[in-house]
């Protein structure tokens, strides 16, 4: 343990700990702002390049970054001397000064680290004039970009680069004109970025930002001769709320219902329903696979890896094109809605598909770009019209003048909106591998599991591994968020599965789909994930029916329009096939 | 090439070489070689220094003069580049300074010829380590 | 044919020039000629001495008697006493300060000693493409005696006895860093020499590896030695081409000769040698970013710690120094800690090479011992400023580092001194001024250096000395304000203070050594808008001499801006307010009436 005095404070921490970190544990809170730390997720930025967080350290020449200065024995620290309150201002007021100020549009208002910072320090002018960096606006499917209000900060290049492994984002140039940027000024979208958009979950300005289609679905609702769908992923029921000001880990199903039929979607369904849908179709090609590599069958290839990410799947296409045959071809939920919703329902209720608007709220910024794959459509039309965020359906709610709060609990419309506890942890990582464990145990060894809480596979841990037992037959699998995690383990199945995987589920965002780039901001407060993850499993919990195979709408909708699963109508509308995207497609 | 096996080897070698330049450097006999060392660092280059060393050994043998031509570094004298240190056996060295195809001429026929001395001679102004 | 037994040096360096040199010649020759000796005695005009304080200079040789403070009269004195008599001319003869002595002989004047060569002992000696040229003044004989004669830990302690600090601008005691990186414990560590000289007029690391590149290997190995690493790698500047050359031949002979690769000298000891290229990025001299352009990296810093010397490389243990530093090493080794501890000043031991540039008339690569002081590099070894123009600054360190005033003359100059002045040793750079230099256009050309060359990573370097800058640029255009002055060193003071690396923190040195320095010049530029080195453009103002012109009307009739009134026949005036400096007046007047202020 070291000692050391914080603004006259005796504070005692462990060798190895920062200065920020010591204050913090004493109370004090000092500002920060390229800092990013998730606890427990193995994120953290801290390139000490804001110098926000500076400190007086007596007997020392400069100022030192509180979030890169690890605390010594006997240390005296000041955090809030004249000197230092000068130079924190001053640097904040160098930032301000190479800034677009146009907090009254900014997509970021009210939610801009930068703007709270300056409230706390009391900006009131900047003295400083001069040039404004100027850079032209990017987009692709799912992130905007306006490097004019960059500060610079790295997250996102760490996030990209150390998490992801995707390698689209780094600093170029230098001085006054460095700026993050995809190499050689590309377009993002030509890029090797995969919309994860966790770039733009840890920007604390509005440089990263979502495309918002909340106008596109306003007009969807408004158009008398649209029949418009709505679908709600299962990680959006427990972060919603935050924006209304509920505790993290509420959980608002029925007041989001609620809230979606006032704003006026036609039909109100549940992604849920279709979660459900995709352990049947992921779950039999598992054990199809397996038993034809115990049959010896070449063209079988193990381990399965889920297909329900849009961010892992392209990012598989762009860095794995050797290995497309190893994930599971089923779509993934949003998709296997759209294309259960503008077939199956739309003819069992008489409007033509180009008549049907399918909306789908996702926590997810990928899940644009998915919606938009060719392949999702159907001469032109797409399964999924629009892809809204958790954030954007707050701001259509809000904009709607409706308060959640205020919202009675209504349930889901029938049939696409009946789902199990099953379909609800597929919002946490290792989710999807549990609900798939639930099922395929019961399919291949005909028996009934009497625990059905998989533990192991719950948890914020990058990588998970467990090995179950079908009665006798041993099925190791394996979870893995963050895309770095999954490049490791797709390079130890390339280089011949050591540890003899059957089945890996791979979700980009941490924590899962509850961490996603869709999400309220949790400006790295990871103990939002933590609550997001616990009110997943207690709506699992909570749920009268537990196990896909035994949701009675799933098994009705077989029995009516699938046969099996697997079979050949499945196959037609609830499975894909992948993509070399390594390198770019020339345009013609 | 032989390697270097010892510190015994390494002072053997350096007894050789030593004693190889002592004889044309130190020697008093008139019969032995002028040596001229020319200063070719990047700025020795770039004012001149290979052409004008190109020029005296023209110039050498044109006169029948024998001359051990030698690159060196930098000799400091950024101010008087291309700068040449000529040693003629029996008198000490002296460092000549903007040399050029003219001030070359002079060196050779007043100063190496003649021990005449020749304008623009650089004084040298520093202290050597003793070895 | 003359046979001339006698010659008289005479100093014919522009300062000597100044003080009649050529009449001296003159004279001499004249006295010669007088007494029939012209074809026995030799008068030579020679380049400077350096000495130019005591200037002219004659000297005679062969007996190498040092005259000083010659007058074009003492030439008679000089021939009849000195070269007829043979007798030495006792008040012409240098007096040492010291003990007031006269000496004659000038191998034993001060001013010989005024520089040493170390680090640049075997430049312009030796052919650097040969490695038995350097052998034969006893290269590689240090690394020699590190493996067969000393520990590791000897060599280190050796290292810090001898007090040598970092020659790459920090300063940092040399013998400590390699002990910190010899403490760690790794399956690899690398010693990397950095070779990456950025900073602008500032080239004695070229010389260095251009001149003596032996040296470096030898030092490198005898540094891989002490801390325990078999692999240096050399980062050193694409724009170096002739350095990268000599270095290659250099390693490839060391190679062949067995000085690097395995076993070296039967000692079991390996150490072999790589060059990495630099892109000419200044930021890369700061040894973490360094580091990072070798991986492969963005080259921009990190904070420390950790030190290179515990996660460098590949994050390994490194120990990185520049090249002066290593050219010292060997001869530390060789002739001991006690021999090089007693050259320079208590906290900076041994010499510096500097590289002097500017106004002053002997531009040139000079090696001194710590705690000389500027007058003494200035007028004795730089011989004085150009065209006899007045001193006004020495810049030293680079972009790093700050102004240094005539009050500053006479601080010896050691690492502590020159930060105590507001100023750093860098590497060496040291950019003389005379009258003719205005301080706000010389601040604003090191920040633009500095902006150019900030890597853009922390906030201070990449928006302030941007802002910086931009004010700087409102002061020499004529619009600053007290408060832009006020502002400029809050801004500056700001920057040192927060920065995250050695360049950032010390990039507002320029501007802080400026306005402390010369704070009257900088209220010139914005009170009343004077730029008095008439350097800053803006400022200047076009007037009419009253008593000159003659009203000729031709400089009202061709400005375009109708900037000039008067009545014909009568002394005409520009209106300042509506003058735009276009010159077009000037350039009519016939009367020379028109000038700029």
């Amino acid at each position: 343990m070291v000692k050391l005095t914080i603004d006259n404070k005796p504070v005692e921490v462990a060798e190895g700990t920062t200065i920020l970190k010591a204050a913090r544990q004493a109370g004090i809170n000092i500002p920060t702002l390229c800092y990013f730390e998730l606890d427990g997720m193995k994120f953290e930025n801290k390139p000490g390049g804001c110098r926000v967080c500076v400190v007086e350290v007596e007997g020392r020449k400069n100022l030192a970054p509180a979030c890169a200065t690890d605390v010594m024995e006997g240390m005296v620290v000041h955090t809030h001397s004249a000197r230092v309150i000068n130079a924190r201002k001053t640097v904040v007021e160098l930032i301000l000064s190479d800034h677009p100020n146009d907090c009254l549009q900014c997509s970021k208002s009210g939610d801009c680290e930068l703007q709270t910072l300056a409230q706390k320090l009391g900006i009131r002018e900047i003295p400083f004039k001069g040039e404004q960096s100027t850079y032209k606006k990017d987009s692709t499917l799912s992130v905007e970009r306006d490097m004019d209000k960059c500060i610079m900060c790295r997250r996102c290049e760490t996030m990209c680069n150390k998490i992801q492994s995707v390698g689209a984002l780094s600093a170029v140039n230098r001085g006054f004109e460095a700026v993050v940027s995809p190499a050689f000024d590309q377009p993002l979208g030509e890029s090797s970025c995969i919309n994860c958009g966790q770039c733009v979950q840890v920007c604390p300005v509005g440089a990263l930002s979502l495309v918002d289609n909340v106008a596109d679905v306003m007009k969807a609702i408004a158009d008398p001769t649209k029949t418009v769908v709505v679908q709600t992923a299962p990680a959006v029921r427990v972060a919603l709320g935050e924006e209304f000001g509920m505790e993290p880990g509420s959980i608002v199903t029925g007041k989001m219902a609620a809230a979606l039929r006032r704003l006026g979607f036609n039909y109100v369904f549940d992604t849920d329903w279709s979660a459900d849908l995709t352990i049947m179709e992921e779950g039999t090609e598992l054990l199809g696979r397996i038993g034809k590599v115990l049959a010896g069958d070449k063209t079988a290839k193990l381990p399965i890896f889920t297909s329900c990410c849009p961010g892992w799947v392209s990012f598989y296409e762009k860095n794995f094109p050797d290995m497309l045959e190893y994930p599971s071809t089923a779509k993934s939920p949003q998709q296997m809605f759209g294309a259960v919703a503008k077939n199956y329902f739309a003819e069992k209720i008489g409007v033509k598909r180009e008549d049907m608007v399918v909306v789908s709220i996702m926590p997810c910024l990928a899940k644009k770009s998915e919606a938009a794959r060719e392949e999702f459509k159907v001469n032109g039309n797409p399964d999924v019209d629009f892809s809204l965020t958790t954030r954007e359906l707050a701001h259509m709610i809000k904009q709607c003048n409706l308060n959640l709060n205020d919202m009675p609990s209504e349930d889901f419309d029938s049939p696409l909106g009946e789902s199990t506890g099953a379909a609800v942890i597929f919002g946490a990582t290792g989710g999807v591998m549990e609900a798939a464990v639930r099922t395929a145990y019961e399919v291949f060894t005909k028996k009934k599991l009497d625990n059905i809480d998989f533990e192991v596979l719950r948890g914020f841990d990058g990588v998970k591994t467990a090995t179950v037992d079908f009665a006798g037959t041993p099925i190791n699998v394996a979870v893995a968020y963050g895309l770095n995690n999954a490049r490791i383990i797709m390079e130890e199945v390339r280089d011949g599965n050591p540890r003899g995987f059957h089945a890996v589920e791979v979700m980009a965002c941490p924590g899962g789909c509850i961490g996603g780039a869709g999400q309220p901001y949790h400006h790295g407060d990871s103990s939002i994930i933590r609550k997001r993850m616990e009110a997943t499993y207690r709506e699992d919990a909570g749920k009268p029916i537990r196990k896909s195979h035994e949701n009675p709408s799933i098994i009705a909708i077989y029995k009516e329009y699938f046969g099996e699963p697997c079979g050949h109508k499945s196959h037609e509308l609830l499975h894909t096939h992948y993509f070399d995207r390594s390198k770019k497609i020339e345009k013609e | 090439m032989t390697k270097v096996k010892s510190l015994a080897d390494l002072k053997a070698m350096r007894e050789k070489f030593q004693s190889n330049l002592d004889v044309r450097e130190k020697s008093n006999n008139q019969e032995e070689m002028v040596q001229i060392k020319v200063a070719m660092a990047t700025c020795g280059i770039a004012s001149g220094a290979k052409q004008i060393m190109e020029y005296m050994m023209e110039k050498a043998d044109a006169m029948k003069i024998r001359v051990v031509f030698t690159q060196t570094g930098c000799m400091g004298y950024c101010h008087a580049e291309p700068t040449i240190e000529v040693k003629v056996p029996g008198r000490d060295p002296l460092v000549f300074g903007h040399v050029d195809n003219k001030k070359a001429d002079e060196i050779f026929e007043k100063y190496i010829l003649n021990n005449e001395m020749v304008d623009g001679i650089i004084p040298v102004n520093y202290e050597v380590i003793d070895k | 044919m003359a046979k001339y037994k006698m010659h008289v040096l005479v100093c014919g360096g522009t300062g000597c020039k100044a003080s009649q040199s050529a009449q001296i010649v003159e004279n001499l020759k004249a006295v010669l000629t007088e007494n029939g000796l012209q074809d026995e005695v030799q008068v030579i005009t020679t380049g400077c001495f350096g000495f130019c304080e005591k200037g002219p200079i004659v000297k005679m040789m062969p007996d190498n008697t040092f005259y000083t403070q010659v007058k074009p009269e003492d030439a008679r004195t000089i021939v009849e006493e000195h070269i007829i008599k043979g007798r030495k001319v006792t008040n012409l003869l240098y007096t040492d300060p010291e003990n007031n002595e006269h000496v004659s002989d000038s191998k034993h004047m001060g001013f010989y000693k005024k520089q040493i060569r170390i680090a640049l002992r075997n430049c312009g000696f030796i052919d650097p493409e040969n490695i038995d040229e350097s052998i034969s003044r006893g290269g590689y004989e240090a690394l020699g005696k590190c493996l067969s004669e000393m520990k590791p830990e000897d060599v280190i302690q050796e290292i810090k006895l001898s007090g040598l600090r970092g020659r790459g601008g920090g300063g940092f005691p040399t013998g400590l860093k390699w002990e910190i990186a010899s403490k760690n414990h790794a399956d690899q560590k690398y010693v990397v020499c950095n070779a990456d000289e950025g900073d602008p007029g500032a080239f004695m690391d070229r010389s260095i590896m251009e001149g003596d590149p032996h040296s470096i290997i030898e030092a490198m190995a005898i540094c891989g030695y002490a801390i325990g690493a078999t692999k240096g790698l050399v980062y050193i500047r694409a724009e170096y081409p002739l350095a990268i050359d000599r270095l290659q031949i250099a390693i490839k002979q060391a190679r062949e000769y067995g000085l690097l690769g395995q076993d070296i000298m039967g000692s079991g000891f390996d150490f072999d040698i790589e060059l990495r290229y630099g892109a000419g990025a200044f930021v890369c001299g700061e040894e973490t970013a360094l580091i990072h352009s070798m991986e492969g990296k963005r080259g921009e810093p990190t904070f420390k710690p950790p030190f290179p010397a515990v996660s460098g490389y590949l994050g390994k243990p490194t120990n990185v120094n520049n090249v002066e530093t290593f050219a010292n090493i060997p001869v530390i080794i060789t002739k001991g800690a006690d021999w090089f501890n007693k050259i320079g000043t208590e906290k900076s031991k041994g010499t510096k090479v500097f590289a002097l540039a500017g106004q002053i008339n002997n531009v040139g690569l000079i090696e001194v011992p710590m705690g000389i002081t500027l007058r003494e590099v200035i007028y004795e070894i730089g011989g004085g400023i150009k065209d006899g123009k007045e001193f006004k600054a020495v810049q030293t360190g680079g972009p790093s580092g700050g102004c240094l005033t005539k009050k500053h003359l006479d601080t010896p100059i050691d690492y502590d001194n020159l930060i105590a002045a507001g100023s750093m040793m860098g590497s060496g750079g040291m950019v003389v001024m005379d009258e003719t230099s205005c301080m706000v256009s010389i601040a604003k050309f090191y920040l633009e250096f500095t902006c150019e060359e900030s890597c853009g990573k922390c906030t201070p370097c990449r928006i302030g000395n941007k802002r910086l800058c931009e004010m700087l640029t409102k002061i020499s255009k004529g619009n600053g304000t007290m408060e832009d002055l006020y502002e400029l060193r809050n801004l500056a003071a700001v920057i040192k203070d927060t920065a995250l690396c050695g360049l950032g923190q010390t990039s507002p040195n320029p501007v802080l050594s400026t306005l402390d320095n010369f704070w009257d010049e900088y209220v010139e530029h914005v009170v009343d808008k004077k730029c008095r080195a008439g350097v800053c453009k803006s400022l200047m103002s076009y007037e009419i001499d009253q008593t000159k012109c003659v009203g000729c009307t031709a400089c009202a009739r061709n400005c375009p801006v109708g900037a000039i009134k008067g009545e014909k026949k009568m002394p005409h005036t520009i209106d300042p307010a509506v003058c735009i400096k276009c010159g077009a007046c000037i350039e009519r007047c016939k009367f020379g009436a028109i000038s700029i202020k």
